[in-house]
C-alpha cells in the first residue's frame, strides 16, 4: 500500500491526463512485447509491422479509420453515461438494436431523396439504440435495478432478439444465412474509394465511410453538450452528487434517463457505419465487441471527447496493425490481439491508480522545487 | 482509596486546526456508572474513541487499573477489557445473534465443540443480566433495541470490564429505554464499569452516579451525581462564555409570509421525525430553531425547501399552500417564488465538491437566464457573474476555475451563501450556517443574515450552536423530538432556559 497524498490542486493537467495514460499505454505495451517474445515471435518486428500495417499504406490507414470511428461512437456512447456516473455495459446491445433501426429506415424510406434518407436513417440508429437503453434506465432510476447488470443482460436479449429476426423475420429469404437483403445501392454512404475516386486518385477497397465525420461531428457534440449546455451541467450534477442535485431541484430520475438514452443513441450510431456505410444488410453478430472495447477506449480517454478520439486511434491502429501482424506471424493468433487490448483494459482501466500517485506526487515535487528556488 | 479502573491524564487530540480534545484529565471508579456529558461537538465522542483505540491521541496517558498501556487498535482495548457499544450498530445484518456475537473470534475453522461452549457461556451471560434474547435469531429481525443488546452481550463475551455507551438511548423509544437502563444496573451491580456518554440530563440524572462535563474539547468539571441537579449541569455543559452578540437594529416586524401548519415528516427510514409543527414567521424576523443535533430540524428544513416529502400538515408561502400530503412544488419551483435555503450539510447537499467554483455558484440557478439560454449555458456570463460575486463575498482565492474542494470550509459557505442570497430571496432556510466556518467568516455570514432580515426577508435558521442563535434570532423555538417544547421572544432569554429545554427537561 502507497500512502503518498498528493496535493491535487497542484497537479498540472498534462500529468494526469498525458504522462499517466502514457505511462500506462507503455507499460501494457511492454508486456505485449513479453508475451509476443514468450510466443517466440520478435517483439520489435511486431511493432514495425503493426506500424506499417496501420500507417504505412493508404488502404491500411483507411482500415485504421474505419475501427476508429467505431470505437468512437461507442467510447463516446460509455463516456455520457459515465458522467451521470452510469456504466453502461450495454453498447454493444445497443449497437445491435441501432443497426436494426438504420436498416428499418433506409430500407422502407428508400424512395426519398439520398441525403434525408442519410439523415433519418442516423436518426433511426439514434433512436433504436435509446430506446434499448431506456429500458434499464428506466429500472434503474424508478425500480433501483443495477444498470450494470441491466445492460448487460440487454446484450443478450438484444442479441437473441437479433437472430430471431435475421432468422425468421428480415432474413434474405434467397438464402440461407442470417443476414437482410441489401440496401439499395443508390442510398449507401460514400465511401472513401469513391471520394479519392473523385479526387483522382485510385485505390483498394476499404470500409472507410462517410460515417468517419459523423463519429467526428459526435465528438464534438458530446462535448458541448456535457460541458456547455444545462442538460450536460444537471447530469453531471446527478452523477457527482444525488443528494446535492435534489436539493437544487434536478431531477434525478430525468437525468439517469436522458444520459442512458444519448449514450445508447451513440452506440446506436455504429449501426450507421457497418450497415449504411460498410455491408450494407444487417448480419449477425455485426457489432463484433466494438461495444465492450469502448468502454476501455472511454476509460483511457478518461470519458472526454478530447482524450477519445486518440484512445480511439490507438485501438484502431491495434486492429489493423493486429491483423497484419497475424497475417505475417503465424506464431500469433488472433486472440493474441484480444489479450493485448485486454493490457491496455488492464493498465489503463483496472490498474490506473497503480503509478499514479508516484507520478504526480513526482512531478509536484519537481515543479514546486523549481517554483521555490 | 481505591485507584480507578479508567484513568485518563492530559489528554489531546487535534484533526487538521480543529482540537477535539484539550488536555483532558478524567478517572473513573471501578463498579460505577460515569456519565459524560456535554454539547454536540464538545469531543466526547473523540475521547471515548481514543480510549476504545480508534483515534491515537496527539498525547496524555492512558492507565487501566493503574498500568499504563497504549492503545493501537481497538482489539488492544478490548484485549484491556474495554468494549464500546456505537451509536451506529457493527452487526451483519443476516448473521444470527451467535454468529455477530463470534465473529472475528470463532477459534476454530469448522465449527463444532468451540461454538457449543460460546453458545453456553452466552446462554449464561444472558440469564444473569437477563438480557433475554434468542441467539439463533437472525440480526435482521431484530428490533433497534435488542440489536443494541447483542451489542453489549458481544463485549462482554469478549471481556469487557468497562463499557462505553455512545448515545445508547438516542435510537430507543422509552420502553426500550427502560429495560436498557435496568440491564446496565445490574451490570454495575456485578461490578462492570459502565461510561455513558450523552447529551440528555435526565438520563445522567437517572443512571449515574459520577458525571463529568465536556465543552469546546475541554473537561469543565466532575461531580458526584447527587451532589448537583439539572439546572446546574446545563449550565456547565452550555457555558456562560460572552455572546458573539452582533449589531442588530430594533425589529421591523411585517406580515406572516411564511407558515407551517400542523406539520409532520418522516425520515428515510420512515420513522417520525418532525412532529406536528406549527410555525409563522415574518417579514424582517429572523426566527431561530435551537436543539441538539437529530431532533428534526434536518427533516423540517428539507420539508420546508422541498426536498422531503411532507407526512401531513402543509406549508403556506404568502398565503398560498407550496406542499402538503399529497403534493410539493420543488426546490427549483419554490426558488421561482422566492424561496432560498441553504442546507446543513454544504459536502452532501449544497455544492459538488468536483465541480469548479463557478459551476457551484450557479447550482440550482443555472437554468435561467443569463446563465443559460435555450439550454445553452452562456460561460462568459458564468465566468464574470462568478469572478463579481466572489468578490462582492470575499470568497478566497477568487478563482472561479478552481475545483471547489480547494477551497476552505469558510468559503466554501461563502459560496454557498452568496449564491442563495444574491436572488433576494423573500424566505431564506438557512442550516448551521456556520458549521465549521473560521471565526473571520462567521461574523461575515451573520452580518450578511442580519441584513437580509433589515431588508425584509423571513428567514429560519436551525443551528446547535446555541451563540449563534442568541445573537441573531429575534424569536427561539426549542426543538426536543420532534416537537417544538418551548418559544421565545429573543429577550432575557439565557442560554441555560434553552439548555434545558434543549435537553428535553422543562
Amino acid at each position: 500500500m502507497s500512502n503518498i497524498v498528493v496535493d491535487k490542486s497542484k497537479v498540472p493537467w498534462w500529468v494526469s491526463n498525458v504522462i499517466v495514460p502514457l505511462v500506462n499505454l507503455t507499460l501494457a505495451l511492454l508486456v505485449s512485447g513479453l508475451f509476443i517474445f514468450i510466443a517466440g515471435e520478435n517483439p520489435i518486428e511486431a511493432v514495425k509491422l503493426i506500424i506499417f500495417g496501420s500507417f504505412g499504406y493508404i488502404q491500411g490507414f483507411a482500415y485504421t479509420l474505419y475501427y476508429t470511428t467505431n470505437f468512437i461512437f461507442t467510447g463516446l456512447a460509455f463516456a455520457v453515461a459515465f458522467h451521470c456516473r452510469l456504466f453502461n455495459i450495454g453498447g454493444e446491445g445497443q449497437a445491435y438494436i441501432g443497426g436494426l433501426g438504420v436498416f428499418l429506415v433506409a430500407i422502407n424510406l428508400s424512395f426519398l431523396p439520398i441525403p434525408i434518407v442519410w439523415l433519418l436513417s442516423i436518426c433511426g440508429a439514434f433512436l433504436f439504440g435509446a430506446a434499448w437503453a431506456y429500458i434499464p434506465a428506466y429500472l434503474q432510476s424508478k425500480r433501483g435495478s443495477h444498470v450494470v447488470i441491466t445492460t448487460i443482460m440487454f446484450n443478450f436479449i438484444a442479441s437473441s432478439l437479433m437472430i430471431f429476426l435475421l432468422v425468421d423475420v428480415i432474413r434474405d429469404t434467397n438464402q440461407m444465412a442470417p443476414h437482410t437483403v441489401k440496401l439499395p445501392e443508390a442510398i449507401w454512404l460514400p465511401s472513401f474509394e469513391a471520394f479519392s475516386g473523385i479526387l483522382g486518385i485510385k485505390i483498394r477497397y476499404s470500409p472507410l465511410n462517410l460515417t468517419f465525420l459523423l463519429a467526428i461531428a459526435s465528438l464534438f457534440f458530446v462535448w458541448f453538450l456535457v460541458w456547455k449546455t444545462k442538460w450536460g451541467y444537471e447530469m453531471r450534477a446527478v452523477g457527482h452528487n444525488t443528494q446535492a442535485a435534489i436539493y437544487a431541484g434536478i431531477s434525478p430520475h430525468k437525468n439517469i434517463i436522458i444520459a442512458m438514452c444519448i449514450s445508447g443513441g451513440l452506440a446506436g450510431l455504429l449501426g450507421v457505419n457497418e450497415i449504411l456505410g460498410v455491408s450494407h444488410k444487417i448480419q449477425a453478430g455485426f457489432p463484433a465487441g466494438y461495444g465492450f472495447t469502448g468502454i476501455a477506449v472511454a476509460l483511457m480517454g478518461r470519458n472526454h471527447p478530447i482524450g477519445i478520439l486518440p484512445a480511439a486511434f490507438l485501438f484502431g491502429i491495434l486492429y489493423q496493425g493486429g491483423s497484419e501482424v497475424t497475417f505475417e506471424m503465424p506464431n500469433i493468433t488472433r486472440y493474441m490481439f484480444v489479450a493485448v487490448q485486454g493490457l491496455i483494459i488492464l493498465f489503463s482501466g483496472a490498474l490506473e491508480n497503480l503509478f499514479r500517485p508516484q507520478i504526480e506526487s513526482f512531478f509536484v515535487r519537481r515543479l514546486y522545487k523549481e517554483v521555490n528556488a | 482509596m481505591v485507584s480507578p479502573i479508567l484513568e485518563l491524564t492530559n489528554i489531546n487530540k487535534s484533526f487538521g486546526h480543529v482540537q477535539a480534545n484539550k488536555n483532558i484529565n478524567l478517572k473513573i471508579n471501578k463498579g460505577t456508572i460515569h456519565g459524560i456529558i456535554g454539547e454536540n461537538g464538545a469531543g466526547k465522542s473523540t475521547l471515548m474513541s481514543i480510549v476504545f483505540g480508534l483515534y491515537q491521541a496527539n498525547s496524555g496517558s492512558i492507565k487501566i487499573n493503574g498500568k499504563e498501556i497504549n492503545l493501537r487498535s481497538p482489539r488492544d482495548s478490548i484485549v484491556n477489557g474495554i468494549g464500546m457499544v456505537h451509536q451506529h450498530f457493527m452487526l451483519v445484518e443476516n448473521f444470527t445473534v451467535l454468529e455477530n456475537i463470534i465473529l472475528g473470534f470463532e477459534g476454530e475453522t469448522v465449527f463444532g465443540e468451540k461454538l457449543a461452549t460460546a453458545k453456553k457461556d452466552l446462554e449464561k451471560l444472558c440469564k444473569t443480566y437477563n438480557f433475554n434474547i434468542d441467539l439463533d435469531a437472525t440480526i435482521a429481525d431484530l428490533s433497534v433495541g435488542f440489536r443494541q443488546r447483542v451489542e453489549i452481550l458481544k463485549s462482554l463475551y469478549r471481556g469487557a470490564e468497562i463499557l462505553i455507551l455512545d448515545e445508547p438511548t438516542g435510537v430507543l423509544t422509552p420502553q426500550e429505554v427502560d429495560e436498557l437502563f435496568k440491564i446496565l444496573r445490574s451490570l454495575k451491580d456485578e461490578g462492570k464499569t459502565i461510561v455513558l456518554i450523552t447529551h440528555k440530563l435526565i438520563e445522567i440524572m437517572d443512571l449515574t452516579s459520577e458525571v463529568s462535563v465536556m465543552r469546546q474539547g475541554e473537561m469543565v468539571g466532575h461531580t458526584k451525581t447527587k451532589d448537583t441537579n439539572k439546572e446546574q449541569l446545563a449550565e456547565m455543559m452550555v457555558g456562560r462564555s460572552v455572546l458573539l452578540r452582533v449589531d442588530k437594529k430594533e425589529i421591523k416586524k411585517g406580515e406572516v409570509i411564511f407558515k407551517v401548519n400542523n406539520l409532520s415528516v418522516k425520515d428515510d427510514l420512515d420513522v417520525a421525525r418532525v412532529k406536528n409543527i406549527n410555525l409563522e414567521i415574518r417579514s424582517g424576523e429572523i426566527l431561530g430553531i435551537a436543539g441538539v443535533t437529530g431532533n428534526g430540524q434536518t427533516e423540517l428544513l428539507e420539508a420546508l425547501s422541498g426536498i422531503r416529502k411532507v407526512e401531513s400538515g402543509n406549508i403556506q408561502l404568502f398565503g398560498e399552500k407550496i406542499s402538503d400530503q399529497d403534493n410539493f412544488l420543488n426546490p427549483r419551483m419554490l426558488k421561482e417564488k422566492g424561496l432560498a435555503h441553504v442546507p446543513e450539510d454544504r459536502q452532501r447537499m449544497g455544492l459538488i465538491s468536483d465541480f469548479k467554483a463557478h459551476e457551484n455558484l450557479i447550482f440550482g440557478y443555472h437554468d435561467q437566464e443569463p446563465f443559460s439560454k435555450s439550454a445553452v449555458l452562456n460561460s462568459q456570463e458564468i465566468k464574470e457573474y462568478s469572478s463579481k460575486i466572489m468578490q462582492e463575498y470575499d470568497v478566497r482565492p477568487n478563482s472561479p476555475n478552481l475545483i471547489t474542494s480547494n477551497f476552505s470550509g469558510g468559503n466554501q459557505q461563502k459560496i454557498i451563501l452568496s449564491r442563495e442570497l444574491n436572488e433576494n430571496p423573500k424566505v431564506l432556510l438557512v442550516g448551521q450556517p456556520t458549521r465549521g466556518v473560521d471565526i473571520g467568516a462567521i461574523e461575515f455570514i451573520h452580518q450578511r443574515l442580519i441584513d437580509m432580515r433589515d431588508r425584509g426577508a423571513a428567514i429560519l435558521l436551525a443551528s446547535v450552536e446555541l451563540d449563534e442563535i442568541l445573537s441573531l434570532s429575534d424569536r427561539i423555538i426549542v426543538m426536543f423530538d420532534g416537537k417544538i417544547v418551548g418559544e421565545k421572544e429573543n429577550k432575557n432569554v439565557t442560554d441555560r432556559e434553552l439548555g434545558l429545554l434543549m435537553a428535553g427537561v422543562a
